[in-house]
């Protein structure tokens, strides 16, 4: 399958990445490239073939429900582009 | 099916589902060490994996876990006893990550039952289609700043549980009977406060309407309705809404709409055009959650006993009926506090006490059952006197509204008032000659034929002895001199 | 003796018996890299001189007590994908130009714990996205070597350029690195160093940038291979802050250079003939053969059938991933924000200009690969061949201990070629990849120039959580190899 703009449009929508339409094209192309080029994996038989998950057969360890970390506002605040008094900021949503 | 909307073209019915988000109780967030606790300084309990800082990873709570598990018992359902998480990937300000990390493949929980009573005292099985866990959002402010939302991420990474329904619910009632009865569980297990003004409990609800027989129609998800009332409300606005559409030859749009409680109407919150694409994938900081049965039996072991199973013992242990049951098993404090009161009494007696003079007495004072001014053991202890014929059912008010005032016991107060019952038989023949004495005309009245009057005598004794007077003894002994 | 130019070990050594002490290797880097930093580019952040002497000065006080760590006072440089605590870290992209983490990884703790003092950040791919360090937004990485009478500009390899390019010319003792496909040994194997990509799990992602959390691996870029071994014993072991992060013990690294390798059974995966493999590579490979039958190695032929999938199982995953992890850099809580007067439009116009092209169209690929329609096809399917590229790789370690494999497929391209088609520049990663894939260990050691003077690597593939057998067929190929050579551009250099 190719890839057009306006999916190429949708991809960068999803992705939040605003582009003009110009680099759009040319990102357009790039994926197509590279979209065309991993198609070979359509000749593997993957019948019956679990997706792989991790590389070790571990299961996933369990921490104890105790506090041990928060309370530190200023630590997650200092990087922060624009702040108010205890918050970050964005400009206004409105649902 | 009692609930249908009469439309111009005929009668409709609603088809409902729920999604209930319910925030897990730990002490924790679901990833990361920040506490949960309400109300805190913004920001405050936000620790650098919930602000999704560069290079911070997720490791999982087992409490959260553990809770998940609890209430998927209680909800007789099935334990996976593999679980994956993914990530819902979607941008907005509430969410750090860029993802909400969730289960959507491979949930925790699969199929179970809620057992509802609708007010007609109708049972009715509603399906549970699964309980998956997820993080919870921050949450954003509004009304701060004319140009700007603040940003508070203290909810963000909290633990929910999502509760989904089969589409059962075929009226509004029934999903309001959905949701207490969900709440009294999860409040019965410990697993959530069930608090929906605080938002530890929040539903979406799934609206479509249908003629009798006919395949389910496009359904509208009404999201984020944060009371039992609204949601019986919305599914209301939104049912009529639909059925309009429908009759006016439109078409529902599959669409995400908000209830206005103000206006008591449904609008669109998003269309299908700009629906999601939220690219779940499996999260790759994460492995599978692998449990085992034998951890899943131990916490079904403990788990304590649930409202039905209550409400079942205590008709069969106390001898009450299924309706005064179920009035007290509503919720687990109350159902505790009669059982406390009913151990080794009459427990007839200690339901009328308790639905009757306690709870009167709770509302009057503006107080709970948890701060209630009577305990259990001093209301049983007053039972107790009544049983021994210390004081009678009439004197036992008096001591109650005592009790209930100054928070003192029941043998105390019995003592201070003098209001031991007078079983001396010398004492209560004295008041009866006393009586007759000074009512000698209404002796003879009686004495010719008017034994109506017997009860204006009870009366009098009874006043003569400051109500203490054994009842029973009075009776008998009135009997036998007035008619000798 | 040039301080610039020891081994871990013999820096170590020096320390301990104080013929030279950490304050002054440390200032003989601070000046190699006053020197050559400038024509490099290997560092983004240069610590303040007073803070790396004053690390070095403790590190004195530290042998002079006899309490001296497995790093003590070794100069080394730390990928700027790496937290450091205070000090700016940036992924290469301008979205994090003026970061400063208030948390330290998890890796760089064990470091500064072992004693290791910290020169500074270096440069490598944005987001360690590339195969050449180009994609900076500080710049391109300059690779030390030259080709013989020629001036061209040459690329160090990537992502982790900047280190590679570091440890070679002497701006450091050795440096951390990361690997993802490939990031680790083929930078190792352009500039002539020991690269280390340990297993999955080893090494902590804790407070490492993430790129692509199923396959990130942080590791050691040194000198020599028992270099990598003192390294990652330092670098590596359980973090309960990782859930991937392995609870297997750590063993003692340092000491599997010098094991004999008799008896081991070496596999040469057939696959890994490539059509059009460089003639010089193909007989490099088959003089590592030789070496290691020397040694005592038994050479097995196996199957990879499934390997050279990997690549494109590669640019379906990681992407994927990628865009995800990607997403937190959106201008509210850190970074770079470009103001807008909406939301979506701060978030649109921050990521268009803070990720480099190759970052964006990495993170449009992932979202296309994962999105309604598409997940099947590509994500699930290349999850799928991901299992059998790891099977392949387990069921050949029934029959071998290690595989041998040549690093990379060219040595070190000039700035400006493969630059056009990005498939042509992914092509670089095609024998370092399938073990990224399957999780398992790999090495790249140095064994030889090319005609034109350039270095050329091999990769020593290993079970899961089998690096000691790696670090001992590896240093049994670099004994036979002796190489010896240096870059052109070097701290030794014109002194
Ligand atoms: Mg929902
Ligand atoms: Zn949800």
């Amino acid at each position: 399958m190719s890839l057009d703009l306006a999916t190429t449009r949708r991809i960068a929508k999803l992705a939040r990445i605003g582009l003009e339409d110009a680099e759009l094209e040319n990102v357009r192309q790039k994926l197509d490239g590279i979209l065309g080029w991993v198609d070979q994996l359509s000749e593997v038989d993957v019948e019956g073939v679990p997706p792989m998950v991790g590389t070790e057969t571990e299961a996933l360890r369990q921490r104890e429900d105790v506090v041990t970390d928060g309370n530190c506002r200023d630590a997650i605040l200092s990087c922060a582009p624009e702040k108010s008094g205890p918050f970050y900021t964005v400009p206004k949503v409105v649902e | 099916m009692s609930y249908v909307i009469e439309g111009k073209t005929g009668s409709w019915e609603i088809v409902v589902g729920l999604e209930v988000h319910a925030q897990i109780v730990s002490n924790s967030k679901l990833f990361s060490g920040a506490s949960t606790t309400f109300g805190a300084e913004p920001n405050s309990q936000v620790s650098l994996v919930d602000a999704a800082f560069p290079g911070m990873l997720p490791v999982i709570n087992k409490e959260c876990v553990a809770q998940a598990v609890r209430t998927g018992l209680g909800l007789n359902a099935r334990i996976n006893l593999e679980s994956r998480f993914d990530r819902k990937n979607y941008f907005y300000a509430d969410l750090p990550q860029g993802y909400q990390i969730s289960q959507f493949a491979h949930p925790i929980v699969g199929e179970g039952t809620i057992e509802i009573e609708l007010s007609s005292g109708e049972i009715r099985k509603i399906g549970i289609t699964r309980l998956h866990m997820e993080q919870d959002a921050g949450k954003l402010i509004h009304d701060q700043d004319p140009t700007k939302s603040m940003v508070d991420l203290n909810r963000a990474g909290v633990a929910l549980m999502e509760i989904v329904s089969e589409p059962d619910i075929r009226e509004p009632e029934e999903a309001g009977a959905y949701l207490r009865k969900l709440r009294q569980i999860l409040r019965y297990l410990g697993t959530c406060d069930g608090n929906m003004e605080e938002g530890s409990m929040r539903a979406d609800v799934n609206v479509s309407v249908r003629k009798a027989g006919e395949p389910f129609r496009t359904r509208c998800e009404i999201k984020n309705v944060n009371s039992i009332r609204f949601v019986m409300q919305a599914i209301e606005a939104e049912a009529a809404r639909q059925v309009e559409i429908w009759e006016s030859g439109g078409e529902v749009d599959q669409e995400t709409r908000l209830f206005d409680a103000a206006r008591g109407e449904t609008r669109t919150m998003r269309s299908k055009e700009d629906a999601h694409d939220y690219r779940y994938f499996p999260d790759p900081d994460l492995l599978p959650l692998v449990i085992e049965q034998e951890w899943v039996d131990a916490l079904k072991a403990a788990l304590p006993e649930l409202p039905d199973a209550k409400r079942a013992r205590f008709q069969s242990d106390y001898g009450i009926p299924f309706y005064d049951a179920g009035v007290l098993v509503a919720e687990q404090a109350v159902a505790d506090f009669y059982e406390t009161v009913a151990k080794g009494r009459d427990g007839k007696l200690a339901v009328s006490w308790v639905t009757g003079d306690l709870f009167a007495a709770l509302n009057r004072t503006s107080k709970t059952i948890e701060t209630s001014p009577v305990s259990a053991e001093a209301l049983g202890k007053m039972l107790d006197l009544i049983a021994d014929g210390t004081i009678n059912g009439k004197i036992a008010k008096e001591v109650f509204e005592d009790m209930v005032e100054t928070g003192e016991g029941p043998d105390a107060i019995v003592e201070k008032k003098g209001l031991r019952q007078v079983t001396d038989t010398g004492v209560i023949d004295a008041a009866i000659e006393s009586v007759m004495a000074s009512n000698a005309d209404k002796v003879a009245e009686y004495r010719s034929g008017k034994d109506k009057l017997f009860g204006f005598f009870v009366g009098l004794v009874m006043k003569e002895t400051k109500g203490k007077a054994n009842p029973a003894l009075v009776n008998e002994a009135l009997k036998s001199k007035l008619d000798a | 003796m040039m301080l610039t130019g020891l081994t871990l070990t013999e820096a170590r050594a020096g320390l301990a018996a104080r013929k030279f002490s950490a304050r002054e290797l440390a200032q003989a880097h601070l000046d190699a890299i006053g020197r050559l930093n400038t024509q490099l580019n290997a560092y983004i952040t240069v610590l303040p001189e007073q803070d790396v002497l004053a690390a070095a000065d403790a590190a004195d006080a530290r042998y002079a007590k006899g309490e001296a760590g497995l790093m003590d006072g070794l100069p080394v440089g730390v990928k700027d994908l790496f937290c450091t605590k205070g000090v700016k870290t940036t992924a290469a992209s301008k979205i994090l130009a003026n970061f400063v983490p208030p948390y330290e990884s998890s890796v760089t703790a064990r470091l500064l714990d072992a004693g290791a003092v910290f020169l500074g950040k270096t440069n490598l791919d944005e987001f360690a996205m590339g195969s050449a360090n180009i994609t900076s937004a500080f710049g391109s990485v300059l690779n030390p070597w030259k080709r013989k009478g020629d001036d061209a500009a040459l690329v160090p390899g990537g992502s982790s350029g900047g280190s590679a390019a570091a440890v070679a010319a002497g701006l450091a003792l050795a440096a951390t690195g990361t690997d993802t496909g490939g990031s680790i040994r083929q930078p190792a194997a352009f500039c002539g160093i020991v690269g280390l990509k340990p297993t999955y799990g080893r090494c902590s992602r804790w407070g490492t940038i993430a790129f692509a959390s199923s396959l990130d691996q942080a590791g050691p870029m040194t000198r020599s291979v028992a270099d990598a071994g003192l390294m990652l014993e330092a670098m590596a072991g359980f973090d309960e802050k990782d859930s991937t992060s392995s609870n297997r013990p750590v063993p003692e690294f340092s000491k599997a250079v010098g094991k004999s390798v008799k008896g081991l059974r070496v596999g040469i995966p057939a696959e890994y003939r490539a059509p059009g493999m460089p003639e010089e590579i193909a007989r490099l490979w088959e003089q590592g053969i030789a070496w290691l039958r020397e040694a005592g190695c038994e050479v097995v032929d196996v199957s990879l059938p499934h390997t050279k999938y990997g690549l494109a199982t590669y640019y379906i995953i990681a992407p994927a991933e990628c865009s995800s992890n990607l997403a937190r850099y959106d201008g509210i809580r850190f970074g770079e924000r470009q103001d807008a007067p909406t939301l979506d439009g701060i978030y649109e116009r921050t990521r268009a200009e803070g990720f480099g092209q190759e970052v964006r169209n990495r993170i449009l690929m992932g979202t296309y690969v994962l999105s309604a329609g598409y997940y099947d096809a590509y994500y699930l399917k290349a999850q799928k061949v991901r299992t059998l590229i790891k099977r392949d790789f387990v069921q050949a370690f029934e029959q071998v201990d290690v595989l041998l494999t040549p690093t990379a497929p060219s040595a070190a391209f000039a700035q400006g070629e493969n630059m056009d088609d990005p498939v042509q520049m992914y092509l670089n990663d095609i024998f370092t990849v399938p073990a990224s894939m399957a999780g398992v260990p790999a090495l790249s050691v140095p064994v030889g120039l090319d005609s034109r003077g350039l270095p050329l690597g091999l990769q020593i593939i290993g079970r899961h959580f089998d690096e000691e057998t790696v670090l001992s067929v590896g240093g049994a190929l670099e004994a036979a190899a002796g190489f010896a050579h240096k870059p052109t551009l070097h701290a030794e250099a014109g002194v």
